[in-house]
């Protein structure tokens, strides 16, 4: 019988011409956006690849993590420590941060695995604040107070005729494309049809032959890795770190909220929530505490009636998939 | 050599002993029927030949390698592949990639080899039409014949089979049984457990009973259906 193994669709084709638009236009940001636009686009970025990573972790490999906060804060304070310390340029500091976070990540992986379910949350919490904690035990990076980057250090990020917040821009552009690519292509392979399987079903995986502990570890690694190099940018762009506000569990909540209404494990709910959640953001930034109550509020009723999320409720009715991972069958040419 | 050796396999959940001191052998290409009362822990059998499960006591031989502490994805590698009696499908993925996955990560099998027989496999058990359905959209039936047909795309040199036939009409059963036959035929050693106990016989050569965890019964379907002990606690008929 002759059959063939289909990747992708009608639908995928022309998200994918009209990404790739919308990414040359914003590729080209630093030419014709304001500083302020690229501020706030810089930061949908980033929070758009934070929340990738973290959907790829919990909402595929089934490892909800609460304590992100603790790479995001690893990845920050690795970049102000290579640069006052050591005077590493930022752009080196900033790779840095990665593979410290991935350090970092390994002795705490062994630790959190050992626990399941709602006590893996809390227990990845934990170590985050430990490592708040740690860190504001260390005087020379400011201790509990924080310290701030030297201005010479501001100046040079500019690389040739693009600024430094043009080039913090790009980074973080790049930091999110090549975040998503990678998970995009990750899902599409072998791979990603173990990671595909556990988010469905862990002990019919396993029963499946997939090793189902070593897929966690994987992404969880990656995770830390993606999520250590975003803090570093995020704070390379502030100039400005503390423990509080670096090892904050407010950017766990964000990403979780941006990926709940989105639609947990699809690589498109999470840009759905992204533009959900800025959005809100910047019609409530007025209300003050309401703000944040509101955006519980909503998350709830999300969570009750499409607990699939905004992006999974529609895919479902209308059978849309922008990024195809799956694989469809023909066989003898015609469509089963 | 005998494909599976249990040995004086125990586990108990408090004072529940949903295994006790049992053990059995099985021939490679053999098929054998589990029959028992419900709760008689058939099921238990299986989660602990498949690994789901850890003996309190007693060992698992596959080929006569201990396999005891062996994971689940460990030994559907090594060659035992099982159905879930309450079907678990990859819900969102589609009836086809179910199939993959066994394929790739239990059989070990490269794309278009695995596809190749992913197909196979669908055709043999009547799933090629709903290919490309996401497997949460099925009908029980479906479901339960998902759970077979997955299990055979991990390739399996034994394969458990829990309660598949319960709810099919007697033409569906009938073709279940053909099969099932047709599989066991080409090499696999089977071990099912079923209710229906002339669809049973049908396919295997020997019947176990299990009660209470324990064997009570072993051996040619007639001995065993004729023997007064199962009359008394698998039907539940007094004998005088």
């Amino acid at each position: 019988m002759d059959f063939q193994v289909e990747r992708g669709g009608r639908a995928s084709k022309n998200a994918a011409i009209t990404l790739l638009i919308v990414l040359s236009a914003l590729t080209a940001g630093p030419y014709w956006l304001n500083a302020g636009h690229q501020s706030v686009l810089m930061e949908i970025f980033y929070f758009l690849a934070l929340a990738q990573l973290w959907n790829l972790m919990a909402g595929f490999a089934g490892v909800v993590s609460l304590g992100q906060q603790a790479f995001v804060g690893i990845g920050g304070y690795t970049l102000f420590a290579a640069i006052a310390w050591w005077g590493i340029p930022p752009l080196v500091a900033l790779a840095l941060a990665g593979i410290v976070g991935l350090l970092v990540a390994l002795p705490v992986v062994h630790m959190v695995f050992r626990l399941q379910g709602a006590y893996l949350a809390i227990g990845t919490w934990v170590v985050a604040e430990v490592l708040g904690l740690g860190v504001s035990q260390i005087e020379s990076l400011g201790a509990g107070s924080g310290m701030s980057l030297p201005i010479e250090v501001a100046d040079s990020i500019e690389i040739a005729f693009i600024d430094r917040d043009g080039v913090l821009y790009l980074g973080a552009l790049f930091l999110l494309v090549t975040g998503n690519l990678c998970a995009y292509g990750l899902l599409r392979s072998r791979f990603g049809l173990a990671l595909t399987a556990i988010r469905d079903n862990e002990s019919a995986a396993a029963a499946s032959g997939v090793d189902c502990k070593r897929v966690k570890l994987v992404v969880y690694l990656a995770t830390a890795l993606g999520t250590s190099l975003l803090g570093a940018l995020i704070y390379l762009t502030k100039f400005r770190i503390s423990p509080a506000a670096a090892f904050d569990i407010n950017w766990t909540s964000y990403i979780i909220f941006i990926v709940v209404i989105g639609g947990v494990g699809t690589l498109e709910g999470p840009i759905v929530g992204t533009i959900v959640f800025f959005l809100l953001r910047e019609y409530l930034a007025d209300t003050g505490t309401w703000y944040l109550v509101i955006l519980g509020l909503l998350s709830v009723a999300i969570m009750l009636k499409w607990p699939a999320g905004i992006w999974g409720s529609i895919a479902k009715r209308f059978d849309l998939k922008l990024f195809p991972t799956g694989r469809r069958l023909r066989v003898s040419d015609r469509e089963l | 050599m005998s494909l599976l050796e249990v040995r004086h396999l125990a586990k108990s959940f408090g004072a529940v002993k949903v295994a006790d001191d049992l053990s059995f052998m099985l021939e490679k290409g053999a098929a054998l029927g589990v029959i028992g009362p419900n709760g008689a822990g058939k099921s238990s059998m299986f989660h602990l030949i498949g690994g789901s499960l850890k003996p309190g006591a007693g060992q698992i031989l596959l080929d006569g390698a201990d396999i005891t502490a062996l994971r689940p994805e460990q030994r559907c590698r090594a060659g035992i592949a099982r159905t879930f009696q309450v079907p678990q499908p990859f819900s969102k993925m589609t009836v086809f990639e179910n199939l993959l996955v066994p394929s790739a990560f239990g059989a070990g099998a490269a794309e278009p080899d695995g596809d190749r027989y992913c197909v196979q496999v669908l055709e043999q058990t009547g799933l090629l039409r709903k290919a490309n359905q996401p497997a949460g959209t099925l009908t029980l039936l479906e479901r339960k014949r998902l759970e077979l047909a997955r299990a055979l795309a991990a390739r399996p040199r034994l394969l458990l089979l829990d309660e598949i036939a319960g709810g099919l009409t007697e033409h569906e059963t009938a073709q279940l049984v053909e099969t099932i036959k047709e599989i066991n035929r080409s090499g696999t050693a089977i071990i099912w457990i079923e209710h229906i106990v002339h669809a049973l016989t049908a396919v295997v050569q020997r019947l176990m009973v299990i009660n209470f965890g324990a064997k009570v019964a072993d051996g040619s379907p007639g001995e065993v259906m004729g023997s007064t002990i199962v009359k008394r606690i698998y039907m539940g008929i007094e004998v005088a």
